[in-house]
């Protein structure tokens, strides 16, 4: 009997949500802000799905209604990745301790 | 590219984007982690370019939309300012949203490049995720709007609520569930172009109901939205890093909902089903105008705090309206100067984002382990001489302990009651987002400063 490969994926996403789960409890309140932006960027890993509802449709065609879309999706994708990594290297830059020389 | 080791890529960015959330927990490690993060989104972009294998003219296209998004973000997060950091998000989170919507329709009009079936023949279970991840993703971009549009200020903060309103969400719930089980039946384009619309529309309901209080466990949930519709579509597309991904971000943002909930002491239906504060104005408001109450100058505050050995500070989203965290940092420079030992006391619902007030005062250079959490500083205000409240008002109100008619009551709080003085920096007597009225203000050993925070905090620095 062969397991439907949907369970595997399953099984991935059940255990990703128990590691995202203690992973995101350990991140310390003060960083919170940060958390947000950064996931925010990580979820537009979505891209690779824009990437090929662009990329692998008909060659002879750039633009049919479908790649259309995938493109719109790049560009939204996009903003966010730059954006979300961007904005949360630049406030975690401004977390410092005291300084010693004090 | 084999589908294996483009698979084993996949992975590799997801345990990546694990890593990088791992980085937060300690500010030392977390741009380490931000590192890690952007790593794992290189390795995921290249990998299916390559595994593509299309480089004609459509590669151009890809490059040229992706350094304009680029381009275009890179630019906000330069240009934002901190105080904007909770609009800002909200906006990423629609992009997000929207980008998973975009896909699922180009999955839904060509199934076959993503090996799902044929258009009109498409597998029911490919159909069913890709159905809840657009759905998904449609409520967290109109509601990641909605959000926007209240913290940004164009729209009022107040909740918006009408009659049979819960009744119309539920029906709409409802419909959303009777429209993905007739489309997978039919496979009806309408049917997916109906259930993406609704859900458009369950998004600004949702969130209309919802005070500008409220927001950071708005934020947080939409948060935790984009993550499962993420989710949705990695199992359409059978990727590994997106089910990774939507997993972790789901579960982040649920886990911050619940923290912001438990800081207010509600659960999170009473926060969805929205209404706070409406209830209550007639108890609360009635005895505000007789009671005396103590105002106090610059020069009086200057005065006791130069004088005080300790004091905490305690920052609330009136100090991101009034940006005046670095005027603040100036103040707490010259009284250190003065050889007063001073602390930061953050409230889990302070400002209007999980964080909001740290990444405030990380940016006026105040050093991370001066600030301090509730429960790690709430013993010492019995200690401390002065507590300066500026910008903050329901997080400090001792009615929460005290009655439990009150809306707040049970709202875990931070005793400033309970130091000597009490500094209270407001522009007037209004009561806060609640609506409900602050005996603090009335105390014997509280001063009000009835001022723009950042003036007043200036013209103490003066008077040190």
């Amino acid at each position: 009997m062969e397991i439907d490969p949907f369970i595997f994926r399953l099984s991935i996403f059940i255990l990703s949500i128990f590691v995202g789960y203690y992973v995101v409890w350990s991140v310390t309140p003060s960083l919170h802000t940060p958390l947000m932006s950064v996931t925010n960027a990580i979820s537009s890993v979505i891209i690779v799905g824009a990437i090929i509802a662009s990329l692998a449709g008909n060659s002879n065609k750039v633009f049919d209604t479908a790649s259309i879309f995938g493109y719109l999706a790049i560009i939204l994708a996009a903003v966010n990745i730059f954006g979300g990594f961007l904005v949360t290297q630049r406030m975690l830059a401004m977390y410092k301790k005291k300084k010693k020389d004090k | 590219m084999s589908a294996n080791l483009l698979a084993i890529f996949y992975l590799v960015s997801g345990v990546l984007f694990i890593l990088a959330l791992r980085g937060l927990s300690s500010p030392e490690t977390s741009r380490q982690g931000n590192l890690y993060g952007i790593i794992g989104m290189i390795i995921a972009i290249s990998v299916t370019v390559i595994s593509v294998g299309n480089f004609s003219i459509g590669f151009v296209y890809l490059i040229i939309f992706l350094i304009a998004g680029g381009t275009l973000g890179a630019f906000i997060a330069f240009k934002i300012p901190m105080t904007a950091m909770p609009e800002l998000v909200a906006g990423f989170h629609s992009l997000v949203g929207l980008a998973a919507v975009f896909v699922a329709i180009s999955a839904f009009l060509n199934p076959e490049i993503f090996n799902l079936g044929y258009p009109g023949d498409i597998k029911i279970a490919s159909l069913v995720e890709m159905s809840l991840g657009a759905a998904i993703g449609a409520i967290t971009f109109t509601g990641s709007i909605i959000a926007f549009l209240k913290l940004r200020g164009i729209m009022s903060g107040s909740p918006i609520t009408f009659v049979g309103q819960h009744i119309l969400n539920l029906a709409l719930g409802i419909i959303l569930i009777g429209l993905i089980f007739y489309l997978c039946k039919t496979q009806s384009e309408n049917l997916f172009w109906s259930l993406i619309l609704i859900s458009f529309l369950v998004g600004i309901l949702l969130i209309i109901p919802i005070g500008g209080a409220d927001m950071p466990v708005v934020i947080s949930m939409l948060n935790s939205y984009s993550g499962w519709a993420a989710a949705g579509i990695g199992f359409t597309l059978e990727n590994t890093a997106l089910i990774i991904t939507g997993a972790l971000v789901g579960s982040s943002g649920a886990i911050l909902s619940y923290i912001m909930c438990k800081g207010m002491n509600r659960s999170f239906f009473n926060v969805i089903l929205g209404g706070w504060g409406a209830t209550d104005d007639t108890s609360s408001k009635k005895s505000s105008e007789q009671k005396p109450v103590k105002s106090g100058n610059a020069d009086d505050a200057a005065f006791l705090m130069k004088n005080a050995s300790s004091v905490i500070i305690v920052p609330g989203y009136g100090m991101a309206v009034a940006q005046a965290q670095h005027a603040l940092k100036e103040m707490v420079d010259s009284l250190k100067k003065n050889g007063v030992k001073v602390s930061y006391a953050i409230h889990p619902v302070a400002g209007r984002m999980p964080g909001h007030m740290n990444v405030l005062l990380a940016e006026a250079n105040v050093p991370y382990d001066e600030v301090f959490e509730l429960e790690d500083i709430n013993n010492d205000f019995a200690n401390c001489d002065v507590a300066y409240v500026i910008g903050a008002n329901d997080v400090t109100n001792p009615v929460a302990k005290t009655d439990p008619q009150s809306p707040i009551y049970g709202m875990p709080i931070l005793d400033v009651e309970k130091s000597k003085s009490v500094l209270f920096v407001k522009r007037s007597l209004s009561p806060g987002y609640a609506g409900i009225d602050n005996d603090l203000f009335y105390r014997e050993n509280t001063l009000m400063l009835f001022a723009d925070a950042k003036k007043m905090t200036e013209e103490i620095t003066k008077n040190l």
